[in-house]
């Protein structure tokens, strides 16, 4: 199941490709986060791995997307890039801005603080020095109490309130002032106080108690200033320094100064640069978005534009605007294209005047031809009455016109297979009926040479859909050549149809085919032998129209031989037109070969499933032998040194495969039609075996 | 059997050499030939011949084969076998289309030449009173003529023939090579397009709406049979 799943999954993406991306792209992009750390993280579990596909899998038109879209790419990287850019450069100017504002803020601070302590310093001193001796007395006591005298705890409870209060009103809000017993001595009015209701105990940190108590000079920190009232708490600079009461003991006195106005400043700042970035973020983005855009749009054009060049639309071309490297670009695009479409066209009219040629050749030949042959006929027809050397001109002229006859209806059929205007007139028909025209077409000349022509497989319909005159014309061949070269004896027709292809073989047990033969048998004007007498007085191009017409097809001729042991044609032809070929229903080493009749006497498995070969293969036949053929080959490559059969397989076992298909135009690799064959399509006789064999046995 | 041995034949080629020759193969199979060698002169000389059968070179100066196939059709139903030397499909196509019964490529043999002739002749004379009928039409083999309620439709005698053909044997589904053998006379294989242009041609003329024929019925991969009547 998992393998399905992972299998149909670019398919399924494929199929929605109108999903909006943009949607839940964070979530999916946290998604493909964890994914990414689960998969780092849990290896192994099929049940992790299952919920993984299952995670990622609406991730795929996202990533699709991200691998196709270069100007999706540039954005999302500005963005990106942008974005660390503009945060980078909002925490230095944020913490620029904080820096110089606490700055004046301290040093302001600092000197108000210090002029406190020094005045609590004083005060402190002109209480235990006395009333009358000090100047300030009226302003350090506003009371005009005298405390002077009054070493008791009660007035020192009193002076450090007052103190706290005059000491606090100059600050007019700006700041507090607190005071706080050193250590936990408590007594004496040391007891915590501080100014416009500020918690002196929890606003003052720790710390800063500890540093004020370890020295006598003033330290400072920041804190939060919790006030009694239930007023908000707020950000605060505090100093504080120890200080001696009137009485000479030491207590801790702290000026909180709010840092109200500064943290609005910065905020201020702070808002300010973050929609600042925002902008710049989303103004870069779009930036990118135009500038790719002008770019991507031209290069997309020309994508465009070249698959259109590339389906035939020659005429299609970029618009050219400006001077830039794009119009650069489109310039050299449309000249290339303009000279494909030069060329092709040249190539067009050339194909096309050599069309014309011929039909022209065929028109002006074949009718002075036609007068001939009328001619030649009415001479042939009086010939009795002619003294015998003019009977026999009449007998040899008639003769050789028929000759000559095929011999230009062959060359018009190939140049006209040349100048690719040769046209399939495909319907489906059936194989058995043009066997047995060509069949019967050929029994005279059968009888002439004393062989018979059998025909096996036609128990069932073989339909495929072909052009029956070519068909007939191909088979016709192979039947007339199979007759010629069978010295007298059988030949066999063989039918066959499995899976999507339907094959016919011709089987003779003539001359054969010499090594490297089976390949040559196909080209223009090859003969077996050159002192053979020929007696149909063939014209060499029969077998290079029959690979022509069978190449029309999408089909293949193919020619397996072995040196006097006969040779066997095969046509394969696919059942329904434009449907590539995979393999074909009849092996084309029939399993009556010298080779592998050699193997049946060694008690050896044959190679090539001859099973096939004996009845019109069904689709099971071809199934159970199909598959076990693959181990036999190296079995019987050890089993059957080469050296040891005479009747090797023609050259190295390439020979036997010669056709290609039409639209590649391309001779097949050897193994190719099987190799295609593989799981679902074991109905078609799966030949590598085969094949390698052969190969292995040519070297 | 006399019919064809006066047969008048009209020989439409440019070549006089060829139209010489055919004159003496012609003459010596005891048909009357009677010769043009210019396409704009062809359909007078065929007035002034009534011929029974015409052989018409399709490349000729002036109006061309095609052409004058067309005219000859347009005015008569009298046999017409086409000369080619192009045995391409759209040639021989488009000649059978402009109303060609049947077509002989060049070179040609004498004998296949008359043996074709006289297929084409052959059928004028078997007079046998009948009467057929094929879908919702009323086919008078003797009176040759079609009927549908009681309108007659024009058929070619070669149309004619591949209508009774497929109207004598209802049941039957004849391939192309039959159809061939029996309204052509072919005996050996031939071109099967001749079936197929011919039946669109006949098509064209008897049914209601011949892309839905009704008369003359395809039955896929084998051939043609008569449509129910």
């Amino acid at each position: 199941m998992a393998g399905d799943s992972a299998a149909s999954a670019p398919g399924g993406s494929g199929a929605r490709p109108g999903r909006p991306v943009g949607r839940a792209a964070g979530a999916r992009f946290r998604r493909l986060f964890e994914g990414g750390l689960l998969q780092g993280g849990v290896q192994g579990s099929p049940v992790l791995r299952l919920f993984l596909r299952w995670v990622r899998r609406p991730l795929l038109p996202v990533m699709r997307l991200w691998r196709r879209n270069i100007q999706l790419r540039v954005v999302a990287t500005t963005l990106v890039m942008s974005l660390g850019v503009v945060l980078l450069l909002g925490f230095v100017v944020i913490g620029q801005v904080r820096n110089g504002l606490l700055d004046a803020k301290v040093r302001a601070s600092q000197s108000q603080a210090t002029g406190g302590f020094a005045v609590a310093k004083q005060k402190a001193d002109e209480a235990a020095a006395g009333t009358g001796s000090g100047t300030g007395t009226a302003s350090s006591t506003p009371d005009g109490t005298p405390i002077g005298d009054g070493r008791q705890p009660q007035s020192v409870i009193q002076w450090m309130s007052d103190l706290v209060e005059s000491l606090s009103s100059g600050g007019a809000g700006a700041f507090d002032v607190a005071t706080l017993p050193v250590g936990d001595d408590s007594g004496g009015g040391r007891s915590p106080r501080g100014s416009g209701n500020v918690n002196p105990t929890s606003s003052v940190p720790a710390d800063l108690r500890d540093r004020v108590n370890g020295g006598t000079t003033a330290a400072q920190s920041y804190t939060e200033i919790v006030y009694a009232n239930g007023k908000e708490s707020q950000p605060a600079l505090v100093i504080g320094k120890q200080v001696n009461d009137p009485n000479g003991r030491p207590y801790e006195l702290y000026y909180l100064f709010p840092l109200t106005q500064e943290e609005k400043s910065l905020s201020l700042v702070k808002g300010t640069l973050a929609t600042a970035g925002l902008f710049v973020v989303v103004l870069l983005g779009a930036i990118a978005w135009l500038v790719v855009r002008q770019v991507v749009t031209p290069v997309r054009m020309a994508a465009g534009i070249a698959e259109r060049l590339s389906a035939g639309r020659l005429q299609e071309r970029m618009k050219v605007t400006g001077e830039d490297d794009i119009a650069r670009l489109g310039e050299a695009f449309n000249k290339m294209a303009q000279n494909l479409q030069l060329k092709i066209q040249q190539l067009e009219d050339l194909s096309r005047m050599q069309r014309r040629f011929v039909s022209d050749v065929s028109h002006e030949l074949r009718t002075p031809l036609t007068t001939v042959r009328m001619a030649a006929d009415v001479i042939h027809e009086a010939r009795e009455d002619f003294d015998p050397v003019t009977a026999r001109s009449a007998e040899l002229l008639a003769d050789q016109l028929d000759r000559f006859e095929s011999l230009l209806a062959d060359l018009l059929e190939i140049s006209r297979f040349d100048a690719g205007a040769a046209a399939l007139e495909a319907e489906p028909i059936d194989l058995r009926e043009v066997v047995r025209r060509v069949v019967s077409g050929a029994e005279p000349l059968a009888e002439r040479k004393g062989s018979r022509i059998r025909v096996a497989g036609d128990q069932q319909p073989v339909v495929a859909e072909a052009d029956a005159r070519r068909v007939e014309r191909v088979l016709r061949n192979l039947v007339v050549n199979a007759v010629e070269h069978g010295e007298g004896r059988d030949v066999v027709v063989r039918l066959a149809s499995a899976g999507g292809a339907v094959a016919v073989a011709v089987r003779d047990y003539g001359v054969g085919l010499k090594p490297g033969e089976a390949t040559r048998v196909f080209s223009r004007f090859w003969r077996a032998d050159p002192a053979r007498a020929r007696t149909t007085g063939g014209t060499g191009l029969g077998l290079s129209i029959a690979l022509e017409d069978a190449r029309l097809h999408g089909g293949w001729l193919q020619a397996w031989g072995e040196p006097g042991g006969g040779s066997q044609f095969r046509l394969t032809l696919p059942r329904t037109a434009d449907e590539p070929l995979r393999g074909s229903p009849i092996p084309l080493e029939p399993k009556d070969s010298r080779r592998n009749r050699g193997l049946d006497d060694a008690g050896l498995p044959r190679g090539g499933g001859e099973k096939r070969a004996t009845v019109p293969v069904q689709q099971g036949g071809a199934r159970a032998d199909a598959l076990p053929a693959r181990g036999q080959s190296t079995h019987r490559m050890t089993a059957v040194p080469a050296a040891a059969d005479p009747a090797a397989l023609p050259g190295n076992g390439n020979g036997a495969r010669v056709v290609p298909r039409p639209a590649a135009g391309a001779r097949q690799p050897e193994h190719r039609p099987a190799e295609d064959a593989a799981p679902g399509t074991g109905t078609v006789a799966r030949e590598d075996s085969t094949e390698s064999g052969e190969a292995f046995r040519g070297r | 059997m006399m019919s064809f041995m006066k047969g008048r034949v009209l020989v439409v080629d440019d070549d006089t050499a060829l139209a010489e020759m055919l004159g003496i193969v012609l003459r010596g199979e005891g048909f009357e030939p009677s010769f043009v060698a210019d396409g704009d002169k062809a359909l007078a000389a065929f007035r002034e011949a009534k011929p029974d059968l015409v052989l018409l070179d399709l490349m000729l100066p002036g109006r061309d084969g095609i052409e004058v196939c067309r005219l000859i059709r347009a005015e008569s139903g009298v046999p017409i076998v086409m000369l080619t030397a192009k045995s391409d499909t759209v040639d021989v196509v488009v000649g059978l289309e402009s109303g060609a019964d049947d077509y002989i490529v060049k070179p040609f043999k004498p004998k296949e030449l008359v043996a074709r002739i006289r297929a084409r002749l052959r059928r004028s004379e078997e007079p046998a009173p009948e009467q057929l009928t094929i879908g919702d039409l009323v086919i008078d083999v003797a009176g040759h003529s079609v009927k549908r309620d009681g309108q007659s439709i024009a058929l070619t005698p070669l149309e004619f023939d591949l209508l009774v053909a497929l109207a004598r044997k209802p049941w039957q589904v004849f391939t192309r090579e039959v159809l061939l053998e029996q309204v052509w006379g072919y005996r050996h294989a031939a071109d099967t397009r001749l079936v197929n242009v011919h039946v669109q041609r006949l098509r064209s003329k008897v049914e209601k709406d011949p892309e839905r024929p009704e008369i003359v019925v395809t039955v896929r991969g084998v051939g043609y049979k008569a449509g129910p009547s």
